[in-house]
This record gives C-alpha cells, structure tokens and sequence, in this order.
C-alpha cells in the first residue's frame, strides 16, 4: 500500500497553501513538517478526500485511521461510547491500547471532563483501533508530557510496521528517524 | 449563569401572581361600584374561581377538555413529526428548501383567522381545530429543526464520513444530541401556539362540545366567570401539556441514546 502526491496545489482566498508538492509514502512513519499555517492539515485533508486539490492528483487508500489536529470527539460520551462510535461493537484490543495511552476504557465521565492530553491520547487511540489501511495523524503529540509522548510515539511506531502512516508536525523532536517532507 | 438557574429566575413567583390577582379584583370592585352591571365587564377571580370548582365535578366538563385536546394536541403531534421529517428532507436537498419556503412564510405571516376561515369552507368543523393547530406549529418545528441540522458541528460529520459511519450511528451519536435541543424549544413555543390556535379556531367554528363553543356561549349570554373558568382550564392545559410532553422528550431522547450506547 502507497501513498503518493504528484504537484498538488491548494490556495484559499487567493493565498497558496500548496504549492506543486510531491512525495511517495510507503509503509512506515512519513513526516509532513512546516510552520503553523504551512498547508499540513490541508494535505492531510486532501489524502482523507476532505478537500479536493486545486490541482495535482494524490495515490490514497480506501480506510483512513485519522487523528485530527482538533480531535474530534464526541464530548457528551465517555471513551468507550466514543470507540464504539467508529468501530461498533467489535473493541478487541480497545482496553489494552487505551492502558498503554495511561487511559481507561470503563472510564465513564464524558470526555468533556477530560484534559487535552487525555483528548489527544483518546483520539489517537480512536485512530489506531480503526481498521485502516494508512493513518493521518495531525499533531497527534500535541501539548503531550513527556511520558505519554513516548507511549503514543511507540504505539505509532508499531502500527507503522504495517502501513503507511503520514504524521503532520511542527516539531522536529516528533520527526527524529522518519523521513520528512517539508512543506 | 446557567440557562436552568437563568429559567427559573424567570419563571412565575407567587407573590407577583398575587399582586396581579389583588388588582383584578379591585378594578372588578371598581366597575361594580361605578356601573349597575359592573361585575359583567369583569368578573372578580373569586367568582371565576367559583365557576371553575362548580365546573370540575361535572362530566361533561371533562368530555369538552377532552374532546378540544384530542383535536388541538393530535395536530400538534401530526405537525411535530412532519416538521421533522420535511426539515430532514429540506437539510438534505436544495429543491426541497426552497419548494417549502414560501408555503412556510405564508402561514408564519397571513393571520391566523384567514386561515380558520378558510379552512371552514373546506373542513367539518370538527375537523377544524386539529387543522389549525397542525398548521401553526408545522413553521417552528421545521425552522428550528432545519436550523439545529444546519448549525451541527462540520468537523464532527466530516471524522464520521472518515470512519465510514453508519447512518444510524451518526443519527444517534451526532445528529440527536446536536439537533435536540432545537427541537425542544420548538415543542415549548409550538405547544403556546396550538392552543392559542385551537382555541380561536373553535370559538369561530363552533364544533359541538368544545371549549370554543364554551366561550362562544359565555360571550353570547355575557357569563364572565364561565369565559375566565374555561380560559384558566385552557391556561392550565397548556402548561401542564408542556411540561409532560417536555419531560416525555427528554426521557425519550435520553433512553434511545442510552440505548444505543449499550446495543450499537
């Protein structure tokens, strides 16, 4: 399974936010890396058939794992009613992954109690479980401790074993042994 | 502030409805101390009072209370579940929106009584209050539901079509928790409306045993406290026919989410 972008270009109000951008992504981590603003959502965004190209074509896949930058959760549920909202009543492996994330799956306060660590650490969660063939993962590290940056960071290293996996950051510690395309 | 403390604050306090009473009695005293037939103009709450407990025991009395609300809240209902529908169709297709936006201006704006009359050349009578009614709460439901579709948060539907969805999980987990909430402020103000409607349309077309009929007579043989004793029956209809549908919503809508989240 592949990834590829060939001369995508994207502008909005006038103002270009891709410009003739081009890669391929294989299985493993891939770096998309720029300045806040720099177009990492949009593309990401465009792999996930969110917004469509101005011009140029993107290789993508059918299921998409995704964290979004904003997380995108169901605030009145608690994580399991939020897990079971994308992947139905089948959770095998959901109380394990949401352990090594230092979350609980019989957790039952709303996530709008949760912190934004906890937020982000649940998103990702949501992302892994999925069934996908890639993932998008937008600033998935976001404002994350130390500790739970190094579990989530092993979690998607795991699931890039497997597929291809397009990390959006604007940290190069996030980017250390991936390849990067800089935006 | 929260909106209940904010709810409550503006609710009905006793001693206001109090001051209120002490002054329609005493402009009543007035009329009856300055015209022979004063108390006619105004019956005093006293005597109004008086009607409605002489009324309470009789069964004839019940039968008109229900014979008016079968009609009146069975156009709510019927009204209530076209609104939703058709505002779902509409959200979802252009034509549809545009098709019904006149239809839903004209019966926002032209007077309610042009309808009644008109509907009395086409309808038994009977019929008319359930007409009426239906028609009144038909435009808040829609509106406030199209809105509520319309105002559900983007990002939320966009990470559903993501994951691939269904629509059923969506409707539960996304589009009833969003969109509820503007149905339960048009249940509030509609349920005013049919009765305001229903009412006026029953005065005017004069169905047997309503309480339309009710107040027609009591205009026609100038019985005040009869025509404030079925208005405070109507009054007090209203609100408690708010409250329950209100609480019936709230549980309903709280068991299917409950529901749904331990099936799915």
């Amino acid at each position: 399974m592949e990834l590829q972008a060939v001369n995508v270009c994207k502008a909005y109000n006038g103002t270009p936010v891709l410009q003739n951008v081009t890669f391929t992504a294989g299985r493993g981590v891939t770096c998309l890396m720029a300045a806040s603003g720099g177009g990492k959502s949009t593309l990401l965004h465009i792999f996930l058939g969110l917004v469509r190209p101005d011009s140029g074509t993107v290789k993508t896949v059918p299921r998409w794992g995704a964290a979004f930058q904003e997380t995108r959760l169901l605030e009145h549920l608690n994580a399991a009613n939020n897990l079971q909202f994308v992947l139905g009543p089948d959770m095998s492996g959901a109380a394990a992954l949401l352990a090594r994330l230092g979350l609980d799956l019989s957790d039952e306060r709303p996530v709008r109690a949760y912190s934004g660590g906890m937020k982000r650490r649940l998103s990702l969660a949501r992302a892994l479980l999925v069934p996908s063939d890639a993932l998008a993962l937008d600033e998935p590290f976001a404002g994350l401790d130390e500790e739970s940056h190094a579990r989530c960071l092993a979690c998607v290293r795991e699931a890039a074993e497997e597929k291809p996996v397009l990390l959006a950051t604007h940290a190069p510690a996030d980017t250390q042994g991936f390849p990067v395309i800089r935006l | 502030m929260t909106s209940t403390t904010a709810r409550k604050k503006d609710s009905l306090r006793p001693w206001a409805v109090g001051v209120w009473l002490v002054l329609w009695q005493g402009v009543s005293m007035l009329l009856t101390a300055v015209y022979p037939h004063g108390s006619l103009l105004l019956a005093p709450p006293v005597s109004a009072a008086l009607r409605l407990c002489e009324l309470l025991p009789a069964l004839d009395f019940w039968r008109t209370i229900l014979h008016s609300t079968a009609r009146i809240f069975g156009g709510f209902l019927l009204s209530c579940i076209l609104g939703v529908l058709l505002a779902s169709l509409a959200a979802a297709n252009r034509r549809v929106r545009e098709f019904l936006a006149p239809a839903v201006l004209a019966v926002k704006t032209v007077p309610v009584a042009s309808f009644i009359i008109l509907a009395l050349v086409w309808l038994d009578s009977d019929a008319l209050s359930f007409f009426i009614s239906a028609l009144m709460v038909f435009p808040p439901v829609y509106l406030n539901v199209l809105e509520g579709i319309r105002q559900m948060d983007r990002q939320l539907l966009e990470m559903a079509d993501v994951f691939h969805v269904p629509l059923r999980r969506r409707l539960w987990g996304i589009g009833v928790p969003q969109v509820y909430p503007y149905f339960r402020t048009a249940m509030s103000l509609a349920l005013g409306l049919c009765w305001k409607a229903g009412a006026a349309a029953e005065v005017i077309g004069l169905p047997n045993g309503s309480i339309g009929e009710r107040l027609y007579n009591a205009k026609i043989y100038l019985r005040t406290p009869d025509l404030f004793a079925w208005t405070a029956a109507i009054v007090t209809l209203s609100v408690a026919l708010e409250k329950l549908c209100l609480l019936a919503a709230d549980r309903l809508a709280g068991k299917a989410a409950d529901e749904w989240n331990c099936k799915r």
